[in-house]
């Protein structure tokens, strides 16, 4: 029978079905935050059982940590219980633990590729929606819930129905200013934010054998946002190039070994999907959204569309513009903004910042802008500061601080204030999502870095 | 966690007719700093319950005292965003059993299941109806009976039913969870991951 990819890893991972229920799919690697975690260990604790293959299981701190003086003691009492939580369940359980200041430190889903824990066909969990970003390697990777983390912590599988399965298409090639985030911004736009919801997703065409690993991180990661369970790309001579070497790669035989399984993982010719769709690359502009959910993007340089020529319901569209403080019609270009987020699981790697950066180069911060440049982890932080991006980000003006996750869910204090307008290059532009209050416009690092030395929505081409 | 058996349901129920109501919105995150499953009822909705002087919004339905019930029904796309399982954990402690729309977000909808709350997928025909009754008179009772997959809406008489998987029916009338089947087979799993070329 004709295979997809998804099938290839999912059907390689089923220890059993359950008759009329869900597949017991085995889970290779589980990613552990501080946030959805403690509950999970507490009912390892209740039921008296242990973590079953704490050698499969990573934990880092990443969603309440501070991003400024990460040295001193973390002053939330409520954020440094649940560090301090993580790193005792990490202790007694046997896990590996990067916790605050540690040299490996950084959002879970940017350490996991970092150090090669994210490998081609395998399957990935963590409680946080955009595992997706790990589905960039051939690999299944999906968020789960607390239950769910103490499920697979307690027995190294989780319970699902097969979802049904999509293949999104995207052939010829990317305009000037055209970026993966665009491109996943403009899939979502397309299919809505339950576009995808039942449905795991695959990538495939010519942008994506274009683009970089960290490209596809990033669209991969964007999956959840139109509902899908997750998204994948065929691995590929790039995806083993970036993973060789990596600390929890393979090795020797174990390599060969692996290489073997990775080289079966594409999906075979003439294999049916549940659903396709095609979009043409010449067709995307730099995005950015105008309301309050990640499906409510444009081209940067369109109009707001009017209630009709949107799906769904009028009065949630219009509540939406509301909140925002916008009205149909308007046009994005020129809108004052004022603040800046760069950073998350989302645009918080070394590709982002050198974007970032090229578009600041030779210009100053604008004045009305604060500006938060959030590295996605250590290992970003310090190829930040080799590359000379930091000598640059400093004579234009902007300082960078420590890694996490940062306002992308304004966990920390790192909080955009009401009614305050954010360009951010993270993943969720939800009423408040980024403080109670805040307002969200999500978009590329290089929308971001035209925003932020413009002080007002612009398109960044103009600037390239 | 175990809880409590779900069998047939009958209450009244709090409508919430807004499209793409994001895990976000359900619970934000600065109240998810817990380390124990305890008081997230009191944050459930909490920026469109209350100003941020902390007082009740009177225009937002939960306080409204004219509606309340084991149930809430909402719009299309419920529980969309953030994979949270604070989001469920919420609507739980603060009393809900069942959460009603017309399409459900995953991960909410599996998270419910696992802590037994009951998501109710109905048509978007029903649910304008559910929410036409209810508009009508707060004191419609809908009942929700699982054994059955069925829900009515009281005053009208109006029934539909509902899909679930018999696994999970099974574990919501007994109050199971997948950790308990699990445990049961780890020896199989145990066999299976010695053989895993990752
Ligand atoms: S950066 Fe944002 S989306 Fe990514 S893991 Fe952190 S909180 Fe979740």
């Amino acid at each position: 029978m004709k295979k997809t990819l998804f099938d290839k890893v999912w059907d390689s991972h089923v220890v059993q079905q359950v008759e009329d229920g869900p597949d017991i799919l085995f889970i290779d690697r589980h990613m552990v935050h501080e946030v959805t975690s403690p509950v999970a260990f507490l009912g390892l604790k209740n039921r008296k059982i242990p973590v079953m293959y704490p050698e499969r299981t990573f934990a880092t701190a990443d969603h309440n940590t501070p991003t400024i003086n990460q040295h001193l003691p973390v002053k939330d009492p409520l954020s440094a219980n649940q560090l301090k939580a993580l790193e005792k369940n990490a202790a007694a359980h046997g896990i590996s633990y990067w916790g605050l200041g540690h040299e490996k430190n950084g959002i879970v889903h940017v350490v996991g590729p970092e150090y090669g824990i994210t490998q081609p066909g395998a399957t990935i969990v963590c409680g946080d929606s955009h595992t997706s970003t790990h589905g960039a390697f051939g690999a299944i990777a999906f968020g789960i819930g607390t239950s769910e983390v103490e499920m697979v912590l307690s027995t190294q599988c989780i319970m699902q129905p097969k979802p049904k399965s999509m293949r999104i298409n995207i052939n010829g090639e990317l305009g000037k200013g055209v970026t993966p985030k665009d491109v996943a911004l403009y899939i979502i736009s397309r299919l809505s934010t339950s576009g995808a919801t039942g449905y795991f997703v695959e990538y495939a065409g010519d942008v994506f054998t274009a683009m970089s690993m960290e490209g596809r991180m990033t669209v991969c990661n964007l999956s959840i946002e139109m509902g899908a369970r997750g998204g994948m790309i065929a691995p590929d001579e790039k995806t083993f190039d970036y993973i060789k070497g990596r600390e929890f790669t393979p090795t020797a035989a174990a390599w060969d070994k692996a290489k073997a399984y990775w080289d079966t993982l594409h999906t075979d010719e003439g294999a049916s999907f549940d659903k396709e769709y095609h979009f043409d690359a010449s067709e995307i502009e730099p995005m950015i959204t105008y309301g309050t959910n990640p499906g409510m993007g444009m081209g940067i340089t369109n109009g707001i569309p009017t209630a009709e020529a949107v799906e769904g319901g009028e009065a949630t569209y219009k509540k939406s513009l509301a909140y925002m403080g916008y009205n149909e019609g308007e046009d994005m270009i020129g809108k004052p903004i004022d603040f800046v987020f760069l950073g998350s699981c989302t645009n918080g790697r070394i590709e982002d910042f050198r974007a970032f950066a090229e578009i600041i180069k030779g210009r100053k911060k604008a004045d009305n802008v604060t500006a938060w440049l959030v590295p996605g982890s250590h290992k970003v932080l310090a190829a930040i500061k080799e590359e000379g991006i930091l000598d640059e980000l400093h004579t234009a003006g902007f300082e960078l601080r420590e890694p996490g996750c940062s306002a992308c869910l304004a966990m920390n204090d790192d909080k955009i204030p009401a009614g305050k307008y954010a360009v951010s290059t993270s993943n969720r532009n939800f009423e408040g999502r980024q403080g109670p209050g805040s307002r969200t416009l999500l978009a590329s690092p290089i929308v971001a870095a035209a925003a932020a030395v413009t002080g007002k929505v612009t398109d960044p081409r103009t600037l390239l | 966690m175990a809880y409590d058996k779900f069998k047939v349901l009958t209450s009244t129920a709090v409508p919430l007719p807004i499209e793409n109501v994001d895990t976000d919105q359900i619970i934000p995150a600065r109240f998810l700093k817990a380390t124990e499953r305890k008081g997230f009822g009191d944050n459930l909705f909490r920026d469109w319950r209350y100003n941020q002087d902390d007082s009740p919004k009177e225009d937002f339905v939960l306080n409204n005292p004219k509606y309340s019930g084991k149930i809430l029904v909402g719009g299309k796309n419920f529980g969309s965003g953030s994979s949270r399982e604070h989001a469920a954990w919420s609507v739980y402690d603060y009393g809900f059993r069942c959460v009603v729309s017309s399409f459900f977000a995953d991960i909410f909808k599996n998270n419910c299941l696992n802590i037994g709350v009951l998501p109710v997928q109905v048509s978007p025909a029903f649910l304008a109806d559910i929410f036409a009754a209810i508009e009508k008179d707060a004191s419609t009772e809908l009942v929700i009976d699982l054994p059955a997959q069925s829900i009515t809406i009281s005053s009208t008489g109006a029934t539909e039913s509902f899909d679930i998987n018999t696994y999970k029916k099974g574990n919501m009338t007994n109050g199971f969870d997948d950790i308990d089947y699990l445990l049961n087979i780890k020896d199989n799993i145990r066999d299976f991951a010695a053989n895993t070329p990752l």
